[in-house]
């Protein structure tokens, strides 16, 4: 058993002629919560791409648990044990809590000589799997359409725990939501940290990251600026190393001008 | 740590609801249910017509056996096209399915000197293999079924013709009847079951009869018995099995299927060819019954079967239906085609009624659909 359940060694990836990521490294432990920033086109989907098996990087070391691997598919990281929720979450707003938690991995039982999907214990897995991440569902046959962003998204990480995932890798999960339904979303993130899974959280939102993460990793135009533990940098410090710090400040420094003409 | 458990879990069972979720009555929870539309609309069609024309016949054991011949054939092809709706597919090429089966049966049965169960085997392998082309093309291509099927619906027609003609020089092939005498594998499909039983109502004088004593309704029709057990398979199926559950995956979200592992080509394909499937069940009945096969059979039928569908409570966009719902729109389509005729009202206003009904299910299945989806 190797500290790290996932670690990438000098990982590049090329897409043709364009370098989507060049030399990263990344240790992903389990029971911690591993924070992906940089802003758009930094070449997090990419990277988050190669964790879940959707592309093998062009150059450098995967290593799972310890050992090379190489994913052939999304379904070979998800053997695995690598879970990925992305943005369109893979729900279906037309079927009910429980028909989405099993979808495609139906529970079934023997009825006479027919194998039936056995919906009361999918009910009740659904159910429990909800509550043990916080989620209060009134009724599992209910279409999730009705409920709200963040607790779909909670419904999507409840089902990946529940189908074993170790390694759980959220593709920017609050970047649709509104404060009190992402702290939601963090307080389940934080759940499955405690259940002892390692989680990829990947956002540009310093502010809904810091609270939850326990390592950092900075992205900037296709390269890592570094990984930090959170105890050797702060919120205003990251913000500052991402591409929006400069950025923030230049922007700041221009509206003072803008008010120093206009007192003039 | 376990004891604060416990109070956490008892101060949630004590107030289970969110102060945001309003208790619902149970009529809005049965708003929700797809083929609430259907049963209430069949219940009113009944109502109207035991009215209207109770004393015409049509609620006699004859008039009974009318209506729910027309519904049932009806209705298995809508079993067909309802699976296949919530797939989130069309097939318009149901009709000349039918009328294509039709002649796969005859044709070798009367011209080939096949044997019957040779002759059913044939038209069923057949059929069911265009479906799967026609299924094939579409995930293939990823053309909307819309185009594929209606370019199988002229295919199938014109290769019908030409080929009955080929074959026989005709377009009506009669004389089944002869050849499949006393087959137990035509009975299946065109005999009737239950004949002891209505004699047995005759002789007690409980249902009316012929001056010869033979009672007016010989038996059940066997399409009647097809129609009961496919309908009673299809909603198992939907509703019970995990292959049920990638219908609904498949047409409420085909790429949210696809990325949790649902085999969504495979589903469709294999509707594909269910549908075509229920239409040689329909053909065979027929051409058993009538002991003919004709190139024009099944004219429109891929329509009725849409409609029966949609007034039945599925969404044209897939994803949301019930076979038991498709069924009570096929009852509503058989009793009112059969009560207009009884009540001696021109047929003409039959067409006028189905097109009403059309619009007035499509109005409130998109209002079902918002409440279902949340957007209301």
């Amino acid at each position: 058993m190797s500290e790290f359940i996932l670690e990438l060694k000098n990982a590049s990836r090329y897409f043709g002629p364009v370098i989507a990521l060049k030399d990263i490294n990344m240790q992903i432990k389990l029971g911690e919560v591993h924070c992906l920033l940089g802003d758009n086109g930094a070449g997090k989907s990419t990277l988050i791409k190669i964790l879940a098996g959707v592309h093998p990087p062009s150059e450098g070391e995967f290593l799972l648990d310890g050992q090379p691997t190489g994913f052939k598919s999304p379904k070979d990281a998800l053997d695995a044990g690598i879970a990925t929720v992305y943005q369109d979450l893979a729900l279906v707003n037309l079927m009910s809590v429980t028909r989405n938690f099993f979808m495609g991995r139906e529970i079934t039982k023997k009825w006479g000589p027919f194998t039936v999907f056995d919906l009361e214990r999918a009910n009740e897995i659904a159910r429990k799997g909800l509550s043990e991440i916080g989620i209060d569902v009134r009724d599992p046959e209910h279409p999730i359409g009705t409920m709200s962003g963040g607790e779909r998204q909670c419904l999507a990480i409840a089902r990946a725990i529940h189908f074993g995932a170790k390694v759980l890798i959220l593709d920017e999960p609050t970047a649709a939501l509104g404060v009190k339904q992402s702290a939601n979303v963090l307080k389940v993130v934080a759940k499955a940290r405690a259940r002892g899974l390692a989680v990829i959280l990947i956002t540009h939102n310093v502010h809904h990251a810091y609270p939850v993460a326990d390592r950092f990793t900075l992205l900037n135009r296709g390269k890592s600026l570094g990984t930090w533990l959170k105890k050797d940098v702060s919120r205003e410090e990251i913000l500052e190393m991402m591409a929006g710090g400069q950025e923030l400040a230049d922007l700041e420094a221009e509206l003072a001008e803008f008010n120093r003409i206009d007192t003039n | 740590m376990s004891t604060s458990l416990k109070t956490d879990e008892a101060a949630h069972a004590q107030s289970p609801d969110d102060e945001r979720v309003r208790s619902v009555s149970l009529v809005k929870k049965l708003l929700t249910r797809p083929e609430l539309g259907s049963i209430s609309g069949a219940l009113l069609v009944f109502a109207f017509f035991a009215i209207v024309a109770g004393d015409s016949g049509m609620f006699n054991a004859d008039g009974i056996l009318n209506w729910s011949t027309v519904s049932a054939q009806l209705g298995i092809l809508a079993i067909g096209a309802c699976l296949l709706m919530i797939s989130g597919e069309f097939d318009l090429s149901i009709g000349s399915m039918i009328g294509f089966a039709g002649m796969m049966i005859a044709i070798p049965a009367l011209y080939w000197g096949w044997p019957i169960w040779a002759c059913i085997l044939f038209a069923f392998s057949g059929a069911m293999s265009i479906g799967f082309l026609n299924g094939f093309i579409v995930v293939r291509t990823g053309l909307p079924s819309f185009i594929v099927s209606l370019a199988f619906l002229f295919i199938l027609r014109g290769l019908t013709i030409a080929l009955s003609i080929l074959f026989t020089n005709k377009t009506i092939v009669s004389g089944v009847a002869e050849v499949a005498e006393g087959d137990i594998f035509a009975a299946a499909f065109g005999g009737e079951i239950g004949s002891s039983f209505f004699n047995w109502l005759a002789t007690m004088g409980w249902i009316e009869t012929y001056t010869d004593g033979s009672p007016i309704v010989s038996g059940i029709p066997m399409v009647i018995v097809w129609f009961l057990l496919l309908a009673t398979i299809a909603s198992f199926v939907l509703l019970r099995t995990p292959y049920g559950n990638w219908i609904f995956a498949s047409g409420g979200d085909a790429k949210a299927a696809k990325n949790v592992g649902v085999p969504t080509d495979m589903v469709k394909i294999s509707l594909f060819m269910f549908t075509a499937f229920c239409a040689t069940v329909f053909a065979a009945c027929q051409v058993f019954e009538f002991g003919s096969a004709a190139a024009d059979r099944g004219l429109l039928k891929e329509f009725e079967a849409i409609i029966a569908v949609v007034i039945g409570g599925a969404l044209l966009t897939g994803g949301y239906g019930s076979v038991v719902g498709a069924c009570f729109g096929a009852l509503i389509f058989g009793v009112v085609q059969m009560g207009i005729f009884f009540t001696g009202a021109d047929s003409d206003w039959f067409r006028v009624f189905l097109g009403i009904m059309l619009l007035a299910a499509v109005l409130f299945n998109n209002f079902i659909r918002k409440r279902v989806t949340g957007s209301v």
